[in-house]
């Protein structure tokens, strides 16, 4: 069959199983758009930026587990993925980003909005293609689908000179890749899960930490049994949140600069690391030299370059997450650390880190906590970037796995909003929440009129406290209270919603938090909550840039009233 | 200060546009060290060979593998620093000379089995092969003449007999000869 490079494109993407793309025209991909319509299984979203697009298919990947896919025209439209293509990696999140690029004869001369999109991703790719002819189309779009969406997810990018989409070729779909570089399947060594049971059972004070691995590789019952056989204790990253059921005995919160100071006390006493489908960021190890200093570390990962980068590892495990544990539990007997937990409930006893003082204003953690009762847990929460980031990490309930949406790694204020679409585009049928920032929302806040067109029934929440938050409390702890730059004013979010013809309400006064997220979730359609809160609220715990994990500043024991 | 230990990986890589550039990227960008890196064509169609020469005091080797491991053209990465190998250099180097001094440079040239490649009026040409410490010895003694112009190649190695090295398996070599026929 006798196809061009457009439609090569659009088979491969049905036969992908893709049935959404986000995305942007422009001059070099009109021969692309004006195939695509052509499919219509594929649906299209138009974004307001670019830059929406890329976040809009990370979360869609993020909560589905399905490879995201976003479309742009070359130069500006390009480069404007590039802060989405970024935050995908970083989060290893399986992204196709496709571009169209100046005709073949005019690359390399600077023509109208060339740009070098495959330089420029270079680093921030798992890998990216220039297709110069329409032949290599085809094989392309498998391999492209196939290392984004396998091993250590990631984004990938396919640029497209605009005369290769009108170029015709011989189709033939490939049935499997012929990467010799790439290996999708990582073989499990036996002898170092053994080794690893081993490390285990000798632990007296054993620790798990848990990451995005575990929710990509979807390990939940593996770890469940893991934990529960041998009696350890689970604590996870920011983006491991909802990996481990958060009512189990076992669970102790999250861990990191913002984490739980029990969690971070029990990862400094621990003797025994077992760190799950998580790669020792900065943000939970703080000081490298200070970090668990007592304890031994077994490091499962599915990326071999993760292990021994930052921590060194004595038994370092490489495959994927499921698998491994799997063959862990074989080997694993049953063990009690009875001491070891109770030593760690009194940490919690005594350092309960989810207080909350008493305040006359909303306070946002109460925000969070009534979303999370009014929807019992259950609502995909997306967050921006910023102190309204950790409170929703804090105080969320998060029943599902893949439904605490967050960018962690490149912490990209914007994201919220951009996400949230693709989160709803993902799974239709559920609340989404996108717990925002007053700053981080007026970066993206045009995709309101994204989410109007495409009838969304986004609920949002926006934590405004007239501040860059996160920023301003560095200030203050750090910068002896000089606040330069971080006050910011908004425009009137309701009116602005309004204008969208997105319905929503300003609420100031703490009794009426719940009743207004009950409207929002019972509106039918997208609704947005300005909440005024306590303009300079601090997100505690805290572990000092620098300091040991176990350093924390915590909430006031004074300011502490029960809630 | 930890002594300086030079490793030598051999990286087989697809012989596709831009992957030098993919590799010259990740180097940067974790701040490896680089002492050399040598390319060319290998005895597999399709399939370039990387020589990489890193300082093992400060830049993580095992994490350099492993990064260049993840790039998608990288086939196979090799660290053949304990195994007995030949390592070479070659080095072009054009030297000031004058009638007076030709005969002492001749003879320097020879005792390194270096050959003369080019005389001028004032200068010759040497081109000498061998391991850095043979080229670094030779360069010493000719730089009393006064060198006008150097180039050097940076370190290819092999591993000696039949087995070890860096073969490529069976199947690889397959996918790659597969994926050039296309
Ligand atoms: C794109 C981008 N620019 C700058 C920053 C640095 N930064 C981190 S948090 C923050 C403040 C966020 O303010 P807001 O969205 O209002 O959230 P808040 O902290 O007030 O809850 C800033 C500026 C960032 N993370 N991302
Ligand atoms: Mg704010």
């Amino acid at each position: 069959m006798r196809l061009n490079g457009a439609q090569i494109l659009c088979e491969g993407l049905v036969k992908e199983g893709v049935d959404v793309i986000f995305g942007f025209p422009g001059g070099r991909v009109i021969q692309f758009f004006d195939t695509f319509a052509q499919y219509p299984q594929l649906h299209f979203v138009l974004v307001r930026h670019e830059q929406a697009a890329a976040h809009a298919a990370d979360a869609y990947a993020r909560v589905t587990g399905r490879v995201g896919c976003c479309v742009a025209t070359s130069g500006p439209g390009a480069t404007n993925l590039v802060t989405g293509i970024a935050t995908a990696h970083l989060d290893s999140a399986p992204m196709v980003a496709i571009t169209g690029q100046v005709d073949r004869p005019s690359l390399g001369r600077d023509a109208f909005q060339e740009i070098d999109i495959t330089g420029i991703t270079l680093p921030i790719t798992k890998h990216n293609y220039l297709v110069m002819n329409a032949d290599e189309m085809a094989e392309t779009v498998k391999e492209a689908f196939h290392i984004a969406g396998t091993g250590r997810p990631g984004p990938v990018l396919i640029d497209v000179p605009s005369d290769v989409w009108v170029e015709q070729s011989e189709f033939k779909y490939p049935e499997k890749v012929d990467l010799p570089g790439y290996k999708s399947v990582v073989k499990v060594y036996p002898e170092q899960v053994k080794k690893a049971a081993k490390a285990i059972s000798g632990a007296k004070c054993p620790i798990i930490i848990a990451g995005n691995g575990v929710i990509i590789s979807d390990a939940y019952a593996e770890l469940k049994e893991l934990a529960e056989k041998a009696q350890i204790p689970v604590i996870n990253t920011l983006l491991g949140i909802g990996c481990f059921p958060q009512k189990h005995v076992l669970y102790y919160g999250m861990t990191g600069m913002h984490g739980m100071a029990y969690a971070n006390y029990a990862l400094s006493e621990a003797d025994l690391i077992i760190a799950i489908g998580m790669r020792f960021d900065d943000r939970v190890t703080s000081k490298l030299s200070t970090f668990a200093p007592r304890a031994d570390v077994v490091h499962i990962d599915i990326d071999a370059a993760e292990i021994g980068k930052n921590v060194k590892a004595n038994v370092p495990v490489v495959g994927d997450i499921r698998e491994v544990l799997t063959e862990l539990n074989k080997d694993i007997e049953k063990q009690s650390h009875a001491d070891w937990l109770n030593q760690i409930d009194q940490y919690r006893a005594e350092h309960p880190s989810h207080e909350i003082r008493d305040c006359a204003n909303i306070l946002p953690q109460n925000v969070v906590r009534a979303i999370a009762e009014v929807s019992g847990g259950d609502a995909i929460i997306v967050t921006g970037v910023g102190q309204h980031q950790m409170w929703a990490a804090q105080h969320s309930i998060i029943n599902k796995p893949k439904s605490f949406v967050s960018s962690g790694g490149l912490g990209t204020m914007g994201y919220s909003l951009p996400a949230a679409i693709g989160a709803q585009m993902g799974r239709p049928g559920e609340t989404v929440w996108s717990i925002d920032g007053d700053g981080s929302f007026q970066m993206t806040l045009q995709e309101l009129a994204t989410i109007q067109q495409e009838r969304l029934p986004i609920k949002i929440a926006i934590l405004n406290n007239g501040y860059l938050g996160m920023v301003r409390q560095w200030q203050e702890f750090f910068w002896g209270k000089r606040y330069v730059a971080t006050p910011i004013t908004g425009p009137d979010f309701v009116k602005i919603a309004a204008a969208y013809g997105v319905p929503g309400e300003v609420v100031s006064d703490r009794n009426e938090v719940k009743a207004a997220i009950e409207k929002a979730t019972n509106y039918d359609g997208p609704y947005l909550l300005d909440f005024r809160i306590e303009p300079e609220e601090n997100v505690f715990p805290m572990v000092k840039l620098g300091s040991a994990i176990c350093e924390l500043l915590e909430q006031p024991k004074s300011e502490v009233k029960t809630w | 200060m930890v002594a300086s230990i030079k490793h030598t990986l051999v990286a087989s890589v697809e012989d596709k546009p831009g992957v030098l550039n993919r590799v010259a990227s990740l180097f940067r960008r974790r701040g490896f060290n680089i002492e050399s890196i040598a390319v060319g064509h290998s005895e597999i169609a399709g399939l370039s060979r990387m020589t990489i020469v890193v300082d093992g005091a400060n830049t993580a080797v095992e994490q350099v593998e492993k990064q260049l491991y993840k790039l998608v053209d990288v086939v196979k990465v090799t660290d053949i620093t304990s195994d007995s190998m030949v390592a070479r250099e070659l080095a072009l180097v054009k030297i000031s000379s004058t009638t007076a001094t030709r005969s002492e440079i001749l003879q320097i040239v020879d005792i390194f089995r270096a050959n003369i490649v080019d005389v001028a009026p004032d200068s010759v040409m040497v081109e000498v092969t061998g391991d850095e410490n043979k080229i670094d010895s030779l360069l010493d003694l000719l730089k009393g003449f006064g060198i006008k112009e150097l180039v050097r190649t940076g370190r290819v190695a092999m591993v000696r007999g039949t087995d070890g090295g860096s073969p490529i398996d069976e199947e690889s070599v397959q996918k790659i000869t597969r994926r050039r026929k296309k």
